[in-house]
């Protein structure tokens, strides 16, 4: 011990900084332009965001200016092109609900029984196969789903439903819902296998066979990442567009029946930004209500995500 | 084998070897587990003991490549447990286990202990309500927990979810009960808890239990094992493998020599 305090601070002179120490500053000096690099980086994201939400809220300021929220909310017409404007936005959230809830009725109980098989049943093999060609079908452009949707599956819809129309929720939202189970059964295996194998193992000591086992207890053990998955689920339906656009009609239409044409909030911002309506009238402005609309559901849906993971959050 | 004299067996490993994979972890083991009585299992780490005892109950049975060679003969009825045309469910029927952590499921105080119980199809409230007090009060906990049935098992501290995984196996009534390291991850308050209740248990039922805690197996064990390397090198009465081991091998482990 002795020996090394000695060598530290040279006898008589005063102490001196080590050169290991002014290597440290180096160290120090590097590390912070790294930390600024990266956040910088995160920076960019949050600017984005709060951009694309100053925009929105401007926007919209300026058309809540022309049209009382009430209306927006309790009108029960959408016709913001025509001389005799209304500015109902139910109608649009209506087609926006029922083609999310379609979706959903297909990806969540699909996705969710897809995720127990290939976490609880499926043998390795089989998985390492199956779940990056499940990841591909994610990967698909949604316009060939909307192509799909309308081509495909809605005429062979109308032979059971003779009277479904060419553009239906019912037909875009199925495809919709096939499009998400990707999402939903990949999260949902990841939070499943990440259930720990010794409370399987308690469950199969106690005489459960591997469904018992699958359902009593890994389902409840990984419900927080269950509930994230059905979230992430409910935000892609909600923000889809180009199924909607191509096969469930762009027409405003307050309906809750899945069997109608419809436009949703969407495709209804779709349709207008390509179309070529001057800068700052009120139909360029509905654009922005609409997205700000789109926001907060989402943003809802988000917290509400939040608080299911939170609550339901396992200590194993 | 069942002579007179000999107390009577709940099972027996005859010529069992078992395999993981290519790799032998278990060679040729015969031993005895008598009826209604504690048998600890002893050894260094990776002696094969938590292997052997996990085949009581074909625990092996869940991962792929795993080969079972011999008999456990199971008595009264003398099934041999790991014969292809016996069921592992069957068979975890009759054998529960308590594992070294503690494992509760993610579910309600109550709820856990009804596991068992609901798997076995029982579907009466007043059943369920019933066996399940009996069990907490079997595995000395039902004081701790009368208040708060209804409560999340995994806030329990983790002496009480160890004793309530205890109640989990026993509201079942098994006729064998295998331990695994119950009490490696307790305090030692905790430990001497289970080990109470391990001597209390086998007035109803057999139990085997592995320890790496050979203080504890001479504590509440009437027989002890002491295997190495796979291989079963001494088995006999507890205070005979304490006090005057045969072996060199268990004299060197016994007196910290080795291990």
């Amino acid at each position: 011990m002795n020996a090394y305090a000695m060598s530290a601070s040279p006898p008589g002179g005063a102490p001196v900084v080590s050169d290991r120490l002014a290597r440290n500053a180096m160290r120090h000096a590097s590390e912070r332009v790294i930390e600024t690099l990266l956040f910088a980086a995160a920076a960019v994201s949050v600017l984005t965001t709060v951009g694309i939400v100053y925009v929105l809220v401007s926007e919209s300021i300026h058309f809540f200016q022309n049209v009382s929220i009430v209306d927006f909310l309790t009108d029960t017409q959408w016709t913001p092109l025509f001389d005799d404007a209304h500015f109902g936005i139910m109608v649009l959230i209506s087609g926006t609900l029922v083609s999310s809830a379609v979706a959903l009725a297909v990806a969540i109980p699909m996705g969710t029984v897809i995720a127990i098989y290939l976490s609880e049943f499926a043998n390795p093999k089989v998985r390492e196969v199956a779940k990056p060609i499940l990841e591909l079908l994610g990967g698909i452009p949604t316009i060939v789903f909307g192509y799909f949707a309308l081509l495909i599956v809605t005429p062979l819809l109308q032979k059971i439903f003779p009277e479904l129309p060419g553009f239906s929720l019912l037909s875009a939202g199925l495809v919709m819902g096939i499009m998400i189970v990707p999402y939903v059964a990949s999260l949902s295996e990841d939070a499943m296998r990440a259930v720990p194998m010794s409370l399987r193992e308690g469950a199969y000591a106690m005489g459960s066979t591997r469904l018992y086992t699958a359902l009593h207890v890994v389902v409840p053990a990984a419900f927080s990442g269950l509930a994230a998955s059905y979230i992430l689920g409910i935000s892609r339906a909600v923000g889809e567009t180009m199924i909607l656009a191509v096969a469930a009609g762009m027409q405003p239409n307050l309906t809750w029946n899945p069997m109608e044409p419809a436009a949703t909030i969407t495709s209804y911002i779709v349709q207008v930004a390509l179309g070529d309506l001057p800068h700052g009238s009120i139909g360029y402005q509905t654009i922005f209500a609409a997205g700000l609309t789109l926001l907060l559901i989402t943003l809802l849906f988000n917290i509400l995500g939040q608080w299911l993971r939170r609550r339901f959050r396992e200590n194993y | 084998m069942q002579t007179a004299s000999a107390p009577a067996l709940k099972a027996e490993a005859r010529n069992f070897n078992f395999f993981y994979g290519d790799v032998q972890a278990l060679k040729n083991i015969n031993m005895p587990i008598h009826d209604k009585k504690v048998t600890a299992l002893i050894g260094p780490s990776g002696c094969g003991k938590s292997t052997y005892l996990r085949s009581f109950n074909r625990m092996h049975d869940l991962y792929p490549g795993n080969r079972y060679e011999g008999e456990i003969r199971f008595y009264p009825d003398n099934t041999n447990l790991l014969a292809p045309g016996v069921d592992p469910i069957e068979v975890r029927m009759r054998v529960g286990m308590v594992f070294q952590k503690p494992n509760p499921f993610p579910k309600s105080v109550f709820e856990n202990v009804a596991y068992g119980l609901r798997v076995r199809g029982e579907k009466n409230r007043r059943a369920l309500d019933d066996k399940v007090e009996a069990a907490l009060k079997g595995a000395a906990i039902w004081d701790e927990v009368k208040d708060r049935l209804q409560d999340l098992a995994t806030n329990l501290s983790g002496g009480q979810q160890q004793r309530l995984c205890i109640a989990r196996a026993l509201a079942t009534d098994p006729e064998l009960l295998l331990f695994d390291e119950p009490t490696s991850a307790l305090d030692p308050i905790a430990t001497g808890a289970i080990e109470e209740l391990v001597h209390e248990l086998k007035q109803r039922v057999t139990i085997l239990i592995v320890t790496h805690n050979m203080q504890q197996a001479a504590r509440v064990s009437d027989y002890t094992a002491y295997m190495y390397l796979g291989e079963m090198i001494e088995f006999g009465k507890t205070d005979d493998i304490f006090i005057k081991p045969q072996d060199k091998r268990t004299e060197d482990y016994i007196t910290g020599r080795m291990g």
